[in-house]
């Protein structure tokens, strides 16, 4: 006899998954074209803007345009391998989000150690860029997973670090724990006692997304595609899908992590009261995690891509030394009362 | 000290933020792009599109074969065949442009002694198979008809320069 409860939890909990899959598949089509108009703008462009209204309808041409294309498999590469690729790169991405907390009860999976699940399952990505480098048989590809590789091993440290520093202000390993110890405020939430972790973090979060200026595992210019440059069709559309799962990923933990998750900045202002203004929830998380979006963007538009030695450069001889300074100075100030654990 | 204050600097990634306060700025700024096929730029009088055979307003064409424009074309593209007509004038029985060989320069319009072949102001135009760049005098004659009212107006124009 089947377990009915067992049955129930399991059809819930995929109707939970799907709720969650399905925005974020979306909201990367519409990631890519906000991409477009926002680095357009910077440019002094108008973006696309011929398919559908303002070119609304853009994402969903691309989308079409990629699963009705012939992936081609390469000659002497190695076939399993190389369809393997884009699911281990789009795995992790996806499975991350199982604990990410929307809101105070928004969450699939409330494991109270979800940050480093978090952090194991960012560094798997690594996995699926070196395993397509390799299996394209293809020197570019190849070059391209060492750079990713390399960059990435390097940033996961400083990363870490920086996550040390926010472990030992909130004094909690959960997601949801840590949001909770920055409440009262935008002056309470982590970014300004840890500024330079906050600095930190979202830099090497940029450089663990392979994104500009970072973004030598696939610079054009020097080694064609990098590590997907002989995918096409559907097989590039789910590395592209990764890497930008990846990028909001990176903002919403920002968000959790440095500007309070879905609390609101306004607590504790007497003016406002008990307004929606003031009331914490999923508007707020989202609002952050947007704005976080909206950096990396800016980053594109802004910043010319790093060379490689410098990318080292400054992940061993920049960021590293700051973040072991400073979870001294976290541990410190947590010591003297300066941050306050869950106000 | 300098060697200090540039290493805070660098720290405190001022030019980093100086770089993103120009494209901030730039996103606000209004955008110049026209939208092409709805909103075009004005032409010039004196553009030189793609070319067209004239006729004079009784129906005659102008051309009379003198070559002048095959002689000057610098990249070989115009190529004419001649003959005696009926009535004792000079006429082309070919004129062929190859369009992929024009470079465009108008030497062709400038040495024309009756101002028959002229380039208009036409230039979206394409083709969609092998041979349609080589156009004939039937397909010249037949531009020339199409665009005489902007062809004149353009010459009208210009008249005073020439």
């Amino acid at each position: 006899m089947i377990d009915m409860q067992a049955l129930q939890t399991l059809a819930w909990t995929v109707l939970k998954i799907f709720i969650i899959i399905i925005p974020i598949t979306l909201t990367v089509a519409y990631y890519t074209y906000a991409e477009r108009k926002v680095i357009g703008y910077m440019q002094s462009r108008v973006g696309p803007n011929r398919v559908g209204p303002w070119g609304l309808l853009q994402p969903f041409a691309d989308v079409f345009k990629l699963l009705f294309k012939e992936i081609i498999l390469p000659a002497n590469a190695n076939r399993f391998l190389f369809y393997l690729a884009p699911v281990l790169t789009l795995g992790p991405a996806l499975a991350a989000w199982a604990v990410v907390p929307f809101s105070d009860w928004m969450i699939l999976a409330d494991i109270n150690a979800s940050l480093l699940y978090v952090l194991a399952l960012t560094s798997m990505g690594v996995y699926g860029i070196i395993v397509a480098g390799w299996a394209s048989n293809s020197k570019y590809a190849f070059l391209g997973a060492m750079r990713s590789a390399a960059q990435i091993i390097s940033y996961e440290i400083a990363m870490g670090f920086a996550l040390v520093c926010v472990l030992i202000a909130a004094g909690d390993i959960s997601l949801k724990g840590i949001v909770q110890a920055q409440q009262g405020g935008i002056f309470d939430w982590f970014w300004l006692p840890l500024l330079p972790m906050f600095v930190v973090y979202f830099i090497s979060g940029v450089a663990e997304t392979n994104r500009a200026p970072f973004d030598v595992a696939e610079g054009e210019s020097e080694i064609v595609a990098g590590f997907h440059v002989e995918y096409a069709g559907a097989a590039f559309a789910v590395f592209f899908l990764a890497e930008y799962a990846n990028m909001i990923l990176i903002s919403a933990l920002t968000a959790l992590l440095f500007a309070g998750g879905w609390l609101s900045p306004f607590e504790n202002v007497p003016m406002l009261g008990n307004t929606m203004l003031a009331t914490p929830g999923i508007g707020w998380f989202l609002a952050k995690t947007v704005f976080f979006m909206f950096m990396f963007l800016w980053f594109r538009a802004t910043f010319p891509r790093y060379r490689y030695d410098q990318i080292m450069r400054l992940g061993w001889k920049v960021l590293i030394p700051l973040t072991i300074v400073w979870v001294v100075v976290a541990a410190l100030m947590v010591l003297l009362g300066w941050i306050e654990r869950g106000a | 000290m300098t060697a200090m204050t540039n290493y805070l600097r660098s720290l405190m990634l001022v030019e980093l933020f100086q770089g993103l306060a120009v494209t901030w700025r730039h996103m606000l700024q209004p955008k110049v792009t026209l939208n092409y096929p709805e909103e075009k730029t004005p032409k010039s009088n004196r553009f030189r599109g793609l070319h067209a055979l004239r006729r004079y307003p009784n129906g005659e064409e102008r051309c009379i074969a003198c070559k002048l424009c095959e002689a000057v074309c610098p990249a070989l593209a115009i190529t004419i065949d001649s003959e005696q007509r009926d009535d004792g004038t000079r006429r082309t029985t070919r004129y062929d442009i190859d369009l992929f060989k024009c470079i465009y320069c108008g030497f062709c319009e400038e040495s024309c002694p009756v101002d028959s072949i002229v380039e208009t102001d036409f230039h979206e135009y394409h083709f969609e198979n092998r041979g349609e760049n080589i156009v004939n005098k039937q397909q010249l004659l037949a531009l020339g008809d199409r665009f005489e009212a902007s062809i004149a107006a353009a010459r009208r124009q210009d008249a005073a320069y020439r």
